[in-house]
């Protein structure tokens, strides 16, 4: 299961209207990085027919079944630091994150 | 702990390798920087949520550098130090400054560009541009968590070589990675996606805060050229303010006020104009230094009527640019409305009239050309998104050519040639023996010299002595992406080469431009005769001297009779050359070349026997 915060899905789906097309938004991970794995977050245009599927706050979330195995129970939440501001994710998998946390090991 | 962005599908930057690009609009009333988020261009506010940053800077005594609101909030206090407008002085000398007398600077001339001395010291319009491009590019480093790899900045399509050398110089300075500079028409339809639409015309009217700017665009292929631009440096948005701070006076019964009290009215007046485009009246309530009150309301219909004629103002522009471009308006396919000006209904319906057709309002006309600016610094930083693999390409904006003798300018690259373009032309001496030449790189449509503009010189020596026209000189233009100019010139049997950058020394106005145009259609068939004079006459001394040439070497070849014919010829075709009719010179050189057909003759034989003499006919 993988979840958004509200104010997350608020942003994905806002984007989704001004991007003019895609069905949702695919998360996954791979193999790079300092830390092993890296986040993948893309807008999706279609579902894969081995692709797992979430709806949350009216955002169909699409993982593929590998990096779901890292991403389990991961909360996407959408954040602000001064006049930055972008998706952050909440993943109870990680055991240790690099600095950056753009890269991550279970 | 990195704040994440949505990639294009595939398009996941590797961690750590984001490539951050930017595009920045540097205007002159406001300047704004915006940047592709989550696949969507955005413009990147300050601190306090606001887009645009008023493009003033003010220079203390201490050193500090005060831009934007902090420095416009000192614009009626010290007025001397707290520059407005800079943009108008890129690229400039002094003599091309207009109304220096009411400027408050304290301006010196300096080689190049001038300069204002400041409380912190001599400053170049390309240092104050810097310290607004500086302020932008911490806004964008902060708001993007990195870096910036890269950025694109604007100019106004009529910029020339110096002032868009003046704006890669700024940014530069700024400690910007300039990619490219983009044409402000052009990043205005970009932001519409125009590039993707289908080819045609298209008009962007850009009525900024002290500007207005019309240009014509032809899109095809992906590539805009420019085919007219045309305007008014010297109205804009803040004209409508002052007419309803006018108006409000005379309403009022106000005595001419302080300066304070006109830049709190201006302010009210500023608000005002911009209620009044959702609403049909606007209250303006002020209380003055000296104790009165304003309290007025005017209506939208009134503000209408009052600023009828500054609309219509932007109307004869735009008329010349169809002209200019060759059209009529049934060929524009549509009208991108840019700056903030072009909110109010009253703007709006006058181009809609004037062009037949709606125009295309639906983004924000402060930001559609730094968005433009964003979508195409995103595509050149390598952030291409999947079938989006087009290269927009700009074109230069007047002719570039090279002087040849009799002062006729001879174009290397066309006027919109799309860059960047190379090209290559050769040239030959004029005379027995020459060893060095003079390449005058000029920039313009006319075909005499002196109607051009001259952008630089430079001497090709070391030329071997040759016979005329033996050697040949091979010059070559290059024009990079900004549409900076470098040339070259290279002796082909030797490889001597010399070279330039040109680097203008200062600019034309854009009036400048838009005339040298409209010159070039005016005078075309004064220019062809010109040129075609020039030619006759060139080619008639060139006859003389080579004639006279081989009299002396070779006089013994002629009859006395002969000779004096010849001879009475050729001071017949010297005497046409002051003449203004080509035809004449062209009837004089024929008949020199009549009268010496035969001595040529002679004269071949007799170099033929030499050159064969003591020579056998098997060693040939």
């Amino acid at each position: 299961m993988i979840t958004l915060t509200e104010r997350a899905a608020n942003h994905v789906s806002d984007f989704l209207v001004k991007r003019g097309k895609g069905v949702g938004l695919r998360l996954g991970v791979r193999t790079s990085g300092c830390s092993g794995l890296a986040y993948r977050i893309e807008y999706a245009d279609a579902v894969n027919p081995d692709d797992r599927t979430f709806e949350s706050h009216g955002v169909k979330v699409v993982v593929d079944p590998k990096s779901l195995q890292f991403l389990e129970g991961t909360e996407l939440d959408f954040t602000r630091e001064g006049l930055n501001e972008g998706f952050k994710f909440n993943n109870p998998n990680v055991k240790d994150e690099c600095g950056c946390g753009e890269s991550f090991n279970v | 702990m990195a704040l994440l962005q949505i990639s294009e599908p595939g398009q996941s930057p590797e961690p750590h390798r984001h490539r951050l690009a930017v595009g920045i609009d540097l205007g002159t009333t406001n300047s704004l920087v915006a940047a592709v988020r989550n696949g969507i261009a955005v413009v990147l506010n300050d601190h306090e949520g606001r887009a645009l940053l008023p493009s003033i800077v003010r220079y203390l005594g201490d050193g500090r550098v005060a831009v934007g609101v902090e420095a416009e909030a000192a614009l009626a206090r010290d007025p001397r130090n707290t520059v407005v407008s800079v943009k108008r002085f890129m690229g400039r000398g002094l003599k091309d400054v207009t109304h220096v007398e009411n400027s408050p600077y304290d301006f010196l001339d300096s080689p190049g560009m001038v300069r204002i001395r400041t409380a912190a010291g001599v400053k170049s319009p390309v240092e104050v541009s810097a310290d607004i491009l500086k302020v932008l590019r911490a806004r964008a480093e902060e708001s993007l968590g990195g870096e910036l790899t890269g950025a694109i900045i604007t100019v106004p399509a009529y910029f020339d070589d110096a002032q868009r050398q003046a704006t890669k110089d700024a940014g530069k300075l700024a400690g910007l990675n300039v990619l490219r500079l983009l044409n402000e028409p052009t990043a205005a339809a970009i932001a519409y996606g125009l590039e993707n639409a289908a080819e045609g015309i298209y008009a962007v009217y850009d009525l900024g805060g002290g500007t207005f700017d019309i240009s014509i665009l032809k899109l095809s292929k992906g590539v805009f050229e420019v085919m007219a631009t045309n305007g008014d440096a010297a109205l804009g948005g803040d004209d409508f303010d002052q007419r309803l701070f006018c108006w409000i006076l005379e309403r009022a019964k106000l005595a001419p006020l302080s300066a304070e009290d006109t830049r709190v009215l201006l302010t009210k007046a500023r608000a005002a104009k911009e209620l009044l485009t959702a609403h049909s009246e606007a209250r303006i309530s002020a209380r003055l230094a000296g104790g009165e009150t304003v309290d007025v309301t005017v209506t939208q219909k009134e503000f209408q009527e009052m600023t009828r004629p500054l609309v219509a103002k932007t109307l004869a522009p735009c008329r010349r640019a169809l002209r200019d471009a060759g059209l009529d308006r049934s060929k524009v396919k549509g009208v991108v409305m840019v700056g903030g000006a072009t909110r109010m209904p009253h703007a709006q319906q006058a181009v809609a009239e004037l062009f037949g057709q709606s125009p295309l309002n639906n983004l924000d006309p402060d930001k559609v050309v730094a968005l433009g600016a964003a979508i195409q610094a995103n595509v050149l930083a390598g952030n291409r998104a999947s079938g989006d693999d087009w290269l927009l390409l700009d074109v230069i904006p007047l002719s570039l050519g090279v002087e040849t003798m009799g002062g006729l300018a001879e174009r290397v690259i066309p006027r919109n040639s799309t860059i960047p373009a190379a090209r290559a032309q050769e040239f030959t001496t004029y005379k027995d023996g020459q060893t060095a030449m003079s390449i005058h790189v000029v920039q313009g449509e006319r075909e005499l010299v002196s109607d051009c503009r001259s952008l630089a010189r430079f001497e090709l020596r070391g030329i071997p002595p040759m016979v005329a026209g033996a050697a040949r000189i091979r010059v070559t233009f290059q024009v990079d992406a900004d549409g900076l100019l470098s040339v070259s010139a290279r002796e082909s049997s030797t490889g001597v080469e010399a070279a330039i950058a040109v680097k203008p020394s200062y600019g034309l106005s854009d009036e400048q431009i838009t005339q040298m145009l409209r010159d070039s259609f005016d005078h075309a068939k004064d220019d062809v005769h010109a040129r075609a004079l020039r030619e006759q006459r060139v080619e008639g001394e060139r006859m003389l001297e080579a004639t006279e040439a081989a009299l002396r070497e070779d006089a013994d070849l002629l009859t006395a009779e002969e000779s004096s014919a010849l001879r009475s010829e050729l001071e017949a075709l010297r005497k046409t050359l002051s003449c203004t009719d080509h035809r004449t010179i062209k009837s004089g050189i024929e008949r020199v070349n009549r009268a010496s057909e035969a001595f040529a003759g002679r004269r071949m034989d007799r170099s033929i026997k030499r050159a064969l003499a003591g020579r056998k006919v098997e060693s040939l």
